[in-house]
């Protein structure tokens, strides 16, 4: 039995994490929020030159063609350097949707120029208050034209291409979006966090393209979002470590009462509580990438199961980091709440933790 | 990333399979399945009888110590074929439970610091069942902070004489020898002033008394000591090194690997399924996070087999096992009993829900979070060996034992 990595992924890991500690130091993101800019140009070019993010696309369709196991490390790497990338819409889902269900064609033309980073492109299903369901999806497409508001769309501001979740005569099904064409109008909204921007797009009798068959939409949404909550379980446990290590440091160097107050019990047990937390996390995510890479009939089960506790390992390190921190951790220079905002990012996007508890449930019950 | 044996692994599992298939008590193999945790009952036969005829005839085969070397009555296998052998034993394995503490914590520890002719007439009747052994470390006033122990041996020519209280004792009743760990000099620093014996349980001045604990069971005993004389020849360690031989004990305790404690999360998914609740979204919402939990825990003993299985330690990962599983068990037992409703109330295995498995865990699971390393001195040991944070002010740790304030006696 083998549930870790191999030595040659390890090495990769550390190229990746020493890139991001060159390209993406904390003032990378700072600058990103700081500017209201929806990502960092520079970096994502240098990202996508080295083919990190596009590890798991084949080399036919522009990728490095390495796997899945090798993004996990990869988004491991995203995770703790807080990289202010697009990397859950782009790569995680656009990308992964199109590889799962799309033509030929539509694989030719979009996955070697996401793979290459020359086009951005994002997931809209979101309209409203509540976890994806049909009777929430107003969005409609009728004689080839959608039309309807969605909101929040991650890097919607800056996406050059969308999957969009509307209604049809056969139900919900997605489509392809070209966000430079006519009736397209969109808006930056205030992101909790501002490292990963939020858009509002409005779509007047916009000309869209159906990806996959129709009527499938939440079904291929549900399917691609347990792909995507594995690899973002690995950005999870990447930024839940890096909190933890923030807290680690803290506390051995801010004395308090004659002492580091990392020698008081209460910190320190907070402290092993954080760490206990996050290495179940980790383990459940070693096991989602064992599932992820082998498309084994356990991926439900694994990438719900990665997914709880990965969002609770990142909130709990994330929150008693600033904890830790005392009142210095409530500031904004310090970057303890650049953690606390990514990991309620990364705790949203694919759904929340009540929606992937039922499928958690569901999916031991399907396997008992 | 993989599931699988290597060639080796897999021959090794194959020799182990088929030696279980020849010689287990396969008679036994229903009533040990639903048999709950803590103290084995068996209807059919004694369950110590059971225990000890099955651990005789693994050790005639050197699967009884599977790690020791062969002298000693073990079998020479690596780390990764003793964790093989240990899923191959599966539900046999229940039967160890007298040997456990002399197998996992006495026997490594008498290895380590025995002579050469103890050890040889010793550990091989440890390994195969004929002698019991016992723990006598802890005391009414020292259990997390061990090297408070008050016990005291005193020296009279080639003998030494001892006197006081241990408590906590598992086995105590049926042990053959005891590990005990003894204060010789009250006039120096605490864990300078300790010496470690072993002795035969059955010496004039050794009475156990049985602990009625709150479940109602009594695994764990008193042990007191009148007068009891012990030859010098059974000290382990220099006299005031008992520290040091306690470490070597301790460090056995938290070595265990691989196995993942049970949790009774899958019991509980059994019960919300025979209730209908599978559906409740309040009854979700709990059961999926009790289940990531045990699911983390099955995953992070497999991270350190296959550690184990790469020839490497295990990382720190190990140390959190014991804290995850005893809360983790006691969170389920009371969901379980409030989805019980009023009939959650009744104990009587007869007429109780699923046998009453969920009050019996209810009513122990405060025992797994205190034995072997509390919730608390567990969370001391991952802040600090692991996260590197600095260590407790101990404020008594230089004076001599004997000026060390102390409370009214606890109980």
């Amino acid at each position: 039995m083998q549930l870790d990595f191999s030595e040659e992924q390890r090495a990769l890991q550390a190229d990746v994490r020493r890139f991001f500690e060159r390209a993406c130091p904390i003032s990378t993101v700072r600058k990103v929020i700081d500017s209201g800019d929806s990502h960092d140009p520079v970096l994502w070019k240098q990202v996508s030159e080295q083919g990190f993010l596009a590890a798991a696309i084949p080399e036919a369709f522009g990728g490095a063609g390495a796997g899945y196991l090798e993004l996990c490390l990869v988004a491991e790497e995203v995770g703790r350097a807080l990289a202010p990338l697009p990397a859950v819409s782009s790569l995680y889902q656009a990308a992964e949707l199109i590889l799962m269900t799309g033509s030929d064609a539509q694989k030719r033309t979009w996955l070697p120029r996401i793979a290459s980073g020359d086009v951005i492109a994002t997931v809209a299903v979101a309209e409203a208050a509540g976890n994806v369901a049909a009777d929430l999806i107003s969005a409609q497409v009728s004689g080839g034209k959608l039309t309807g508001r969605k909101w929040p769309v991650s890097d919607g501001l800056v996406a050059d291409l969308a999957i969009v979740a509307a209604r049809c005569d056969q139900g919900i099904s997605l489509y392809l979006v070209d966000l430079a064409s006519a009736g397209v109008s969109r808006r930056a909204v205030k992101s909790i966090d501002p490292s990963r921007p939020q858009a509002e797009i409005l779509f007047d009798g916009v000309a869209v393209e159906l990806l996959g068959a129709a009527g499938e939409g939440l079904g291929l949404i549900d399917a691609v979002r347990d792909r995507a909550a594995i690899l973002v379980a690995f950005e999870q446990i990447g930024g839940a470590q890096a909190a933890l290590d923030m807290a680690r440091d803290y506390a051995l160097g801010r004395y308090a009462f004659g002492r580091p107050i990392g020698g008081f019990q209460a910190i320190k047990h907070m402290l092993a509580d954080m760490y206990v937390s996050l290495e179940l996390a980790r383990s459940n995510s070693y096991y989602g990438a064992w599932a992820l890479a082998t498309n084994a009939p356990q991926l439900p089960l694994a990438a719900a199961t990665a997914r709880v506790s990965a969002i609770e390992a990142y909130k709990l390190c994330s929150s008693n980091n600033i904890q830790t921190h005392g009142g210095m951790g409530f500031t904004w220079e310090f970057d303890c709440h650049l953690h606390y905002r990514r990991a309620r990012y990364l705790a949203s996007v694919l759904g929340t933790s009540p929606l992937w508890e039922r499928k958690l449930v569901a999916a031991y019950r399907s396997a008992a | 990333m993989n599931f699988d044996d290597t060639p080796e692994e897999a021959a090794f599992r194959a020799r182990a399979r088929a030696w279980i298939a020849d010689n287990a008590p396969h008679a036994l193999k229903p009533e040990l399945e639903v048999a709950g945790f803590g103290h084995l009952h068996l209807q059919s036969t004694d369950a110590l009888a059971a225990s000890k005829a099955w651990q005789k005839k693994k050790a005639g085969a050197g699967w009884a110590a599977p790690r020791w070397p062969k002298i000693y009555g073990g079998g020479e296998v690596s780390p990764i074929e003793q964790v093989i052998w240990g899923q191959e034993e599966g539900v046999y394995a229940k039967l160890a439970g007298p040997f456990v503490i002399g197998l996992g914590m006495c026997g490594p520890t008498v290895m380590h610091w025995a002579s050469e002719e103890q050890k040889r007439s010793l550990l091989p009747r440890l390994a195969a069942g004929e002698d019991i052994w016992c723990q006598l470390f802890s005391e009414p006033v020292a259990g997390s902070d061990l090297a408070g122990i008050r016990t005291r041996a005193e020296r009279d020519g080639d003998e030494w004489v001892i006197n006081g209280q241990k408590i906590w004792t598992s086995g105590a009743l049926d042990a053959d020898w005891g590990l005990l760990i003894t204060r010789t000099d009250p006039g120096v620093a605490k864990h300078r002033g300790l010496t470690m014996f072993f002795l035969d349980m059955k010496s004039p001045g050794v009475e156990v008394r049985p602990i009625r604990q709150m479940n109602q069971e009594s695994s764990f005993n008193e042990v007191y000591f009148t007068d009891v004389r012990i030859p010098d020849a059974q000290r382990l360690g220099a006299v005031g090194e008992g520290w040091s031989v306690a470490l070597t004990t301790l460090m056995n305790e938290r070595q265990s690997i691989g196995g993942s404690m049970p949790t009774g999360v899958p019991e509980l998914f059994d019960l919300c399924r025979d209730m209908d609740l599978l559906d409740d979204g309040a009854v979700i919402a709990r059961l999926a996070k009790f289940a990531a939990r045990s699911s983390g825990l099955r995953y992070t003993a497999f991270r350190s087999i296959s550690a184990l299985s790469r020839g490497e330690q295990p990382g720190p990962e190990n140390s959190i096992g014991k804290l995850v599983a005893g809360s983790l068990m006691q969170e389920v037992a009371q969901f379980a009993l409030d989805l019980e409703g009023e009939a959650g109330l009744v104990e009587d295995p007869l007429l109780a829900v699923h046998q009453g498995r969920f009050q019996a865990m209810l009513l122990r699971s405060p025992a797994t979070r205190i034995e072997g390393g509390s919730d608390e001195i567990l969370r001391n040991i991952i802040a600090e060996r692991v996260l590197g944070l600095p260590a407790d002010i101990r404020v008594d740790k230089d004076l001599p034992f004997k000026e060390i304030p102390s409370g009214a006696a606890a109980r």
